[in-house]
């Protein structure tokens, strides 16, 4: 994209996380489609699996099923090299065609977040925002640290200079 | 919460810009220090040392007690590792999720053109 506005003063293409409040995630991005197109790629298990693990996440997709209609349950197993494949589930609350997907993550038990996904289109972009509210601060911090876990490398720089700076830390 | 993400890293990197300060928290990785123990070392008065370790504690590098007559330092409760870095880590992987679905958006866009211009195949 160049660098002209758009009549939208915010940087249009960049994904934001936010902790909104103790209990909750919200991020944001805009996509260039139609929201049509945009919730067709969250709602087609084949086209799902295409980007919801990117590779920088180092883990594959083993497999996907999407059962996308109100009640309908969906299955997500993710292979993290040789260690036991990690399996992520649960259940749609709300499937509003080409607007809004709520959905539970019921692989955490009752530490599971509720997520809310809305998609609202402005001159064919799509404005995405994907909310997750946990049933406590504890679990979202739990969530957070887990997280942190099992992502890879990216933002380890700076952890490794703090590290590299307080020396020895990695005893404590 | 972007400010308060801002703010903690602004605060951190603040804090390590400083050779001293830098030493300081090497020091303390290698064992817990006083005050006093610390300014000897950098060849600091106490003042100057205290100015130091305040500013580290503010960014949360490290902590302090007193103990007697003796403040104590040692390394921080190391939030930016914590907290920051996974919220962070969970920017890159939707920014990086969001990439590829503009792939998988771009081809559908794509698609969906052609399939305009000749009725579906």
């Amino acid at each position: 994209m160049d660098a002209r506005r758009e009549s939208e003063p915010t940087p249009m293409k960049r994904t934001t996380v936010e902790r909104k409040s103790e209990r909750e995630l919200v991020v944001t991005r805009t996509v260039n489609g139609p929201a049509r197109i945009v919730f067709e790629a969250w709602t087609k298990p084949e086209l799902f699996k295409r980007w919801w693990v990117p590779k920088s996440m180092g883990m594959s997709l083993l497999s996907c099923e999407m059962d996308v209609r109100v009640g309908g349950r969906y299955r997500l197993v993710f292979g993290l090299g040789a260690s036991e494949p990690m399996a992520f589930f649960g259940t749609y609350l709300e499937v509003t065609p080409h607007s809004r997907l709520v959905w539970t993550n019921d692989e955490a038990g009752d530490a599971g977040q509720v997520t809310t996904v809305t998609f609202e289109e402005k001159a064919g972009k799509t404005w995405v925002v994907l909310h997750e509210l946990y049933p406590s601060k504890e679990a979202l911090d739990a969530a957070g640290t887990g997280a942190a876990d099992a992502m890879p490398e990216q933002f380890e720089q700076l952890d490794e200079l703090l590290v590299t700076l307080g020396a020895g830390v990695g005893r404590s | 919460m972007v400010q308060y993400l801002t703010a903690r890293l602004d605060a951190s990197f603040a804090a390590l810009s400083d050779a001293t300060r830098r030493g300081v928290l090497e020091q303390l990785g290698r064992s817990d220090a006083s005050i006093t123990e610390l300014a000897e070392k950098f060849h600091m008065t106490l003042t100057g040392m205290k100015k130091h370790v305040g500013v580290l504690e503010q960014a949360g590098l490290v902590s302090t007690e007193k103990i007697g007559r003796v403040r104590a330092c040692k390394l921080g409760p190391r939030r930016l590792e914590d907290e920051t870095a996974w919220l962070e880590r969970y920017r890159q992987l939707w920014d990086a999720r969001f990439d590829e679905l503009d792939k998988v958006v771009e081809e559908l866009k794509r698609r969906e053109k052609v399939d305009g211009r000749k009725k579906r195949e």
